[in-house]
């Protein structure tokens, strides 16, 4: 239980995986962060951008321990969906988000396809 | 004949007995615990698992609300995606773990905590600062929402390990543990049984003995005595006709004794 939330404690920042208009939206909000090295803790992804690239920035996001939450847009994660179905960690906490062109669709969110198998269940 | 499913390698004596009668107690104890605590994340997860899925639909609505302030945002300064790009350097919207305690599983739970002031003083400075300002705030609220999903979702996940983990544990003792130690205690009595029964025929084994003893050694007396009797003169027989009796008094007690505790032993 102890190391299950010590880490949890440090973690305050948010991370996306988004297109661009999702992205400039939250970084209005005040999420975006840059340290001193230039690591950004968002990620743009535009039609041009290779799979590699997201499951890179992904996988980034995801090992770094300053990120609570990981904000991930619902067409970005279908493009690296087995990466994404198989995060089975509570820390970050991912959410797939709805972007402008692309409304949400439940079905497709591996967190609401849990859901609905432990409700049919 | 005790050998009917799993069971401890363990001597079966009296005092074993007792050590598995106390932890076949404490197995089943354990297990309505651990029962109890399932059922009370179960409950907790469903609630979890509700507020999730409308969290998550209500979602879908404040993004496409933000996203449309944004649309306004474009329309009248043009697009600003490079400049907040380029502006973004510190957060000013970060979030904070608290705890919750759930039948001693740790939930976490995001609380958001925003810095007043942002990277983006200058954005609209031209034109368009109004929907700009509108913009920022819809976004603000938009991930609150975000972050309270967050929290659920974690919850959701945490929950749901920490329930799979008790469930397993419950079956263990159920279908493992309990039988096991059942099958330990039904051993042991069996074999208590068998001795006991091994101890009792040995016992009216020696009896018989004893008894087939008495009387050949009886006989014998009898013999002698009657033999000594047609020897002597009668005058010597009177005397020792009580000498008889006494022998046989002193033999027949034991004998009634045994055959007494026969009767009570053979039930």
């Amino acid at each position: 239980m102890a190391t299950g939330h010590t880490p949890s404690k440090d973690r305050n920042l948010l991370a996306v995986i988004g297109d661009e208009d999702t992205i400039t939206g939250l970084l209005l909000a005040g999420i975006g962060q840059v340290t001193q090295d230039q690591r950004k803790n968002f990620f743009i992804v535009e039609s041009k951008t290779e799979v590699h690239n997201i499951e890179n920035a992904f996988s980034e996001y995801t090992q770094r321990d300053d990120i609570a939450i990981l904000l991930i847009n619902q067409h970005i994660a279908e493009r690296i969906r087995p990466t994404v179905d198989k995060y089975q960690q509570a820390f970050p906490a991912l959410l797939e988000i709805p972007s402008k062109d692309h409304p949400y669709d439940p079905s497709k969110d591996s967190v609401l396809k849990r859901v609905q198998k432990l409700f049919g269940e | 004949m005790s050998g009917t499913g799993p069971r401890e390698s363990i001597f079966p004596t009296r005092m074993a007995l007792t050590n598995t009668k106390t932890r076949l107690k404490g197995a089943q104890t354990g297990h309505s615990l651990l029962a109890k605590k399932r059922d009370a994340l179960t409950t907790r997860f469903r609630a979890i698992l509700r507020k999730v899925d409308e969290a998550k639909r209500k979602m879908g609505r404040v993004m496409q609300l933000a996203s449309f302030s944004l649309a306004e945002v474009t329309y009248a300064t043009g697009d600003i995606a490079y400049l907040v790009q380029e502006q973004a350097k510190s957060a000013s919207f970060k979030v904070r773990a608290k705890q919750e305690n759930v039948s001693g599983v740790v939930l976490p739970a995001f609380e958001v905590d925003r810095v007043p002031g942002t990277d983006f003083n200058l954005t609209g400075l031209g034109r368009g600062g109004q929907q700009v300002l509108r913009s920022k705030e819809v976004y603000a609220k938009a991930v609150e929402t975000l972050v309270e999903l967050a929290s659920l979702q974690t919850a959701f996940m945490i929950l749901d390990e920490v329930i799979r983990a008790t469930n397993r544990r419950v079956n263990a003792i159920e279908h493992v543990v309990i039988p096991r130690l059942d099958n330990t205690i039904k051993y042991i009595i069996s074999e208590l049984d068998e001795m006991d029964r091994e101890e009792f025929f040995r016992l009216k084994k020696v009896q018989g003995k004893k008894k087939r003893d008495a009387d050949a050694a009886e006989a014998k007396r009898k013999a002698d005595l009657v033999a000594q009797e047609q020897s002597l003169e009668p005058g010597p027989a009177v005397d020792a006709a009580p000498v008889v009796e006494a022998f046989v008094d002193d033999e027949s007690a034991p004998v009634d004794l045994l055959s007494s505790k026969d009767n009570d032993v053979i039930f």
